[in-house]
């Protein structure tokens, strides 16, 4: 190939034009940060949108403390099934009281199964299970189904709240609230 | 009879049998070494690289989706429109990797015998990109445009009732493409299977052009220049990623237990998996003694397996069986192709201490989320 053949494209902005009056570098320059400012400010505003979507004026959230009937509602030895579409809690009564278990399989979120003839949950994901008492024996899940606070209301209501919950690996589950004496 | 070879396929298919069959075929399918080649050569596998092969293979595949289709478990899954795509992907697998090891071994026999291999042009003769290629590659997405076409007009798009987080379908499945991902989560915590095992899979394939220092096998088909690395991608994409798929889609049914194909999905099946972890093992069945409650002191002997796995094989091999490679890659080039192959490896070694010694995990501190 020939070197002399090579095309070279004329700068587009240089001095030459400015003698014929038409833009100098200077107001290039800036137009140019104007036009920059602007595209910045439009972006930072739909930016501001959108984070100010992340924040919705009504949630239509069921309320983290509720009501869940009285004791005698809730036979023993069994899982109450009742409130797992609304609330996400299994309520199990036995021997000694009563308690509330989250529906969260504790390994990546799905929703176990209660196996009444198997008597465990069972998790259809990656088929953790774990026993009546919520403590995970098989599968991947490493720690066990959490609890939620119960408590007695003075209407004899039993109330689940659950903004607190507690974690048996931590110890939580020693803890009063986290389980019904009745 | 044909309920005799089911049970068979069922029994070849449970875990254990199907994957230790697999990561034995594997070597003689791919024989990395001179040994594994003698082998293969003597049980006649390698004639399965050959046109007549290539039929067979082809024929036993289709026998076995014809026995699907006609059962009346089996062919309940095959029949899933969501499950289609796994028919393909059998078929194409097997014929793509066909293909090429039957091109790769002419390739071999040629440069055997001192000739150029298959693809070999005259350096002048030169091939345009355009229109040449580009054409080729134009026809071919007009035609699979077509097929997409057809296919979605033959087969509704299987969707589902609005998702309800109160009820969980059983078994829950993952698109198929990362249904590999989903079996390897029942063997790891989600950290370690669901983010850091995928980062390795794509940075370990991106580092392969830096590992591989092989400067033979460009721009031609051939096994034995590089029949290694074939060997150590073939055993990581066809075992331990597209059978998973196939685990997956085939072989977990409700409550993902593990079904043979021709196996009823009953979703009472009951497998007792009594998951211990390594600490239990040691404290509470070797020394008969509580848990310590100072975590770390609990998962000593966890983090100990792990080191040395990764610190001491490397270090051990580098000294011994792989002295020569190590001299060749460097010490920094060696320890990554380590760590990712060993990485890889992982996967297996869990999935067999689970089924064998019902391990859940090597160190386990729910405490902090911290699981291997
Ligand atoms: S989400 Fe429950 S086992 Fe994985």
């Amino acid at each position: 190939m020939n070197k002399d053949n090579k095309f070279i494209p004329k700068a587009s902005i240089g001095k030459d034009k400015d003698k014929n009056g038409q833009i100098d570098r200077k107001s290039f320059i800036g137009w140019l940060s104007i036009g920059w400012l602007a595209f910045a400010a439009a972006t930072g505003g739909y930016f501001i949108s959108m984070i100010r979507f992340l924040f919705p004026n009504v949630l239509f959230e069921p309320p983290q403390s509720f009501k869940i009937g009285e004791p005698s509602d809730f036979e023993k030895g069994k899982v109450d099934l009742r409130f797992k579409k609304q609330y996400n809690i299994w309520v199990v009564r036995n021997d000694e009281g009563m308690y509330a278990l989250s529906t969260v399989c504790t390994h990546l979120g799905c929703t176990p199964n209660w196996l009444s003839t198997e008597r465990k949950f069972k998790c259809p994901c990656h088929g953790s299970g774990f026993r009546i008492s919520g403590i995970n024996f098989e599968g991947p899940a490493p720690r066990p189904l959490e609890r939620y606070k119960i408590s007695l209301a003075s209407d004899g209501q039993v109330i689940v709240d659950k903004n607190k919950s507690f974690k048996q690996e931590k110890g939580e589950w020693e803890r009063e609230e986290s389980f019904l004496k009745v | 009879m044909l309920g005799l070879i089911k049970d068979f396929i069922d029994f070849l298919t449970t875990p254990t049998i199907s994957f230790t069959l697999l990561t034995v075929l594997t070597p003689i399918l791919f024989p990395p070494t001179d040994w594994f080649d003698k082998l293969s050569r003597k049980l006649k596998v390698d004639k399965l690289w050959t046109n007549k092969g290539g039929f067979v293979g082809l024929l036993l595949i289709t026998i076995f989706m014809v026995m699907g289709y006609t059962d009346p478990n089996f062919s309940k899954i095959l029949m899933k429109p969501d499950n289609f795509p796994i028919v393909l992907l059998i078929y194409s697998m097997f014929f793509y990797i066909w293909w090429g090891m039957k091109q790769a071994y002419e390739n071999d026999a040629r440069l055997a015998e001192g000739k150029k291999p298959n693809e070999y042009h005259d350096p002048d003769d030169k091939v345009l990109v355009w229109p040449d290629l580009v054409y080729i590659e134009f026809i071919a997405l007009l035609l699979f445009m077509v097929f997409l076409i057809v296919w979605s007009l033959l087969a509704a798009a299987p969707l589902e009732e609005p998702a309800n987080p109160a009820s969980t379908p059983n078994p829950s499945k993952a698109p198929w493409y990362f249904l590999g991902l989903q079996e390897m989560l029942v063997y790891f915590d989600p950290w370690i299977a669901g983010i850091v095992f995928p980062m390795f899979i794509i940075i370990g394939m991106m580092a392969i052009p830096y590992m591989d220092i092989n400067t033979k096998g460009n721009g031609y088909y051939s096994f034995k220049e590089r029949r290694a690395g074939y060997f150590i991608f073939m055993y990581g994409w066809l075992v331990l990623w597209v059978y998973l798929i196939i685990v997956g889609t085939f072989f977990r049914g409700p409550n993902w237990n593990f079904f043979g194909p021709f196996e009823f999905w009953d979703p009472h099946k009951v497998v007792a998996l009594n998951n211990v972890n390594l600490s239990e093992y040691i404290w509470v069945i070797g020394l008969e003694k509580p848990l310590p409650s100072n975590i770390l002191l609990r998962e000593a002997v966890g983090f100990l397996v792990v080191f040395a796995y990764f610190a001491f094989i490397p270090l051990a091999l580098s000294k011994t069986l792989l002295k020569s490679m190590y001299e060749k890659y460097g010490s920094i080039r060696y320890g990554t192709l380590m760590f990712f192959g060993l990485s890889m490896l992982a996967l297996p070694i869990k999935m067999y201490l689970r089924w064998v010694f019902n391990l859940k995990y090597i160190v386990s501190i729910p405490e902090w989320f911290f699981n291997i």
